[in-house]
């Protein structure tokens, strides 16, 4: 028994045996759960469009209240480098769709994103893509916008860090902002996450008169226009949320975008 | 069935993994910082023990012993991705917050450990057991330092506020230290402690015995 158990045959078949039976079963639930996971995706990246936004309400709202409240934003992309919407024109020679574009995997692929040189990556993103979504809620009035948001991205202390930043239709103006990614000590870095904190950001300023980001994260109360206070504790957070605003609102950012389409 | 019993009673206190065989420590101090997150870290785990105890069971007399151990790691990875998919269908916001450390349930001697020295040599029933035993010893430990970790570090448990924090405009100063990993250590050598006085047997003998002083009169 023994020796035939351990016989060259036996553990060939055992071993193969075996990793169809595992691959099987792995591959029917990744394809089985995989909807369900994409979804999940979804819901989740669109609530924190809302919770940057101001509008989605932890405590009054729940998730299936994201889908209704979510038809009001309408995705497009950006071209960041010309400071523009991209054309319907362009996005169907790249085959590209504002709904599914993801900005994430067209950062890592060479021929939809570029490197950054050391001086101009102030968020240590490394790459940006040249496309970016943008979630925009049209103005009333028929001019303009009512809320922009942008996607932000950049490095704290421990990974980087991902979030939404929700502009005014004035493109200077925050209305909130929200991470749905990052790797922030909780209790003190990730307290970024924390309503309370972001509740301060309402309101504030990012660039001053003469078009300079004046926005900082700064130590002692952050009672100016262009100031939220410091995180306790976490200095290299809140370091790497000012210097991922200052990127994403800077000219490599969104700076060109918001001067062409929102502000004007 | 009295055997049965003993060997899902064992583990939870007498024969803890964690605090009597030292095994699966690193994610105790990992994933403790919020209950809800260590909760949802002891069903996952339980269910890879009891699961991959129960397989490798089975397989155990069919099982080559040259690639014993290689056959033991496909199963338990293998339950181990399973579970990792089905926690982002149905628990994202969890399964986000856990990231990595699902996937490493598979690098947790618990699992290997119980493989090796309960599955290899008894029937799938009581393997399954056993698993299910371990896996709640395990979950002990780690509810008792995901409730104390999130209590004093956040002032919450299971996400709602206990102890209203300063930052939050409370009384409540939490201590910073229990977000951090070293406080596990120092709550799992508490949770040790105190287990070790009710078991004395747990208690192992001295390797070594130091020298009595030098007498009074041999010293100069």
């Amino acid at each position: 028994m023994s020796s035939n158990v351990n016989s060259v045959k036996n553990t060939l078949k055992v071993a193969f045996g075996l990793c169809a039976v595992c691959s099987i079963v792995i591959s029917s639930a990744a394809v089985i759960l995989k909807p369900m996971q994409t979804a999940n995706e979804i819901l989740d990246r669109n609530k924190n469009i809302l919770i940057a936004a101001g509008m989605f309400d932890p405590t009054v709202h729940t998730n299936a209240d994201v889908a209704s409240m979510f038809s009001e934003f309408t995705p497009r992309l950006v071209d960041l480098d010309e400071g523009r919407y991209v054309t319907d024109e362009e996005l169907q020679t790249q085959g590209l769709d504002p709904q599914t574009y993801d900005q994430q995997a067209a950062k890592n692929d060479p021929a939809m994103s570029e490197a950054l040189a050391d001086n101009e990556d102030l968020a240590s993103v490394r790459r940006r893509a040249d496309y970016a979504t943008v979630y925009v809620i049209d103005s009333a009035q028929g001019e303009g916008y009512e809320t922009v948001v942008i996607p932000v991205s950049g490095y704290g202390l421990w990974g980087i860090m991902y979030g939404y930043l929700a502009l005014e239709g004035d493109g200077n103006t925050v209305l909130g902002i929200g991470f749905y990614d990052h790797q922030e000590t909780p209790g003190l870095g990730g307290e970024i996450s924390n309503p309370r904190w972001q509740q301060q950001w309402l309101g504030k300023r990012i660039y001053d008169e003469s078009d300079n980001i004046a926005f900082r994260v700064s130590k002692g109360g952050g009672q100016g226009e262009y100031e939220v206070d410091a995180l306790a504790g976490a200095t290299l957070t809140s370091r790497g949320v000012e210097n991922m605003i200052e990127f994403w609102l800077g000219e490599r950012g969104f700076a060109p975008f918001l001067r062409n389409e929102v502000q004007s | 069935m009295s055997m049965n019993k003993t060997v899902l009673i064992k583990p939870i206190f007498a024969d803890n993994p964690i605090a009597l065989q030292i095994l699966g420590v690193c994610s105790a101090l990992a994933v403790t910082t919020s209950l809800s997150v260590t909760l949802v870290m002891c069903v996952a785990l339980t269910a890879v023990v009891a699961f991959s105890n129960l397989f490798i069971s089975m397989l155990r007399n069919k099982m080559p012993s040259s690639i014993r151990i290689i056959i033991q790691m496909t199963i338990i990875a293998s339950l181990v991705i399973l579970v990792d998919q089905v926690l982002k269908a149905f628990a994202y916001e969890i399964s986000k917050q856990l990231s990595v450390f699902v996937g490493l349930i598979i690098t947790n001697c618990i699992v290997m450990g119980r493989a090796e020295a309960f599955a290899m040599k008894n029937p799938p029933v009581p393997s399954f057991i056993d698993g299910i035993g371990n896996g709640l010893g395990y979950s002990v430990v780690l509810i008792v330092v995901g409730t104390l970790r999130e209590l004093f570090g956040s002032g919450t448990l299971l996400g709602i506020t206990i102890l209203p924090t300063v930052a939050n405009g409370g009384w409540y100063q939490p201590n910073g230290l229990m977000l951090l990993a070293p406080s596990a250590f120092f709550i799992i050598g508490f949770f040790i402690w105190i287990l070790r006085n009710k078991y004395a047997e747990q208690v192992e003998k001295d390797e070594f015995v130091m020298a009595p002083h030098t007498a009074e009169k041999g010293a100069h």
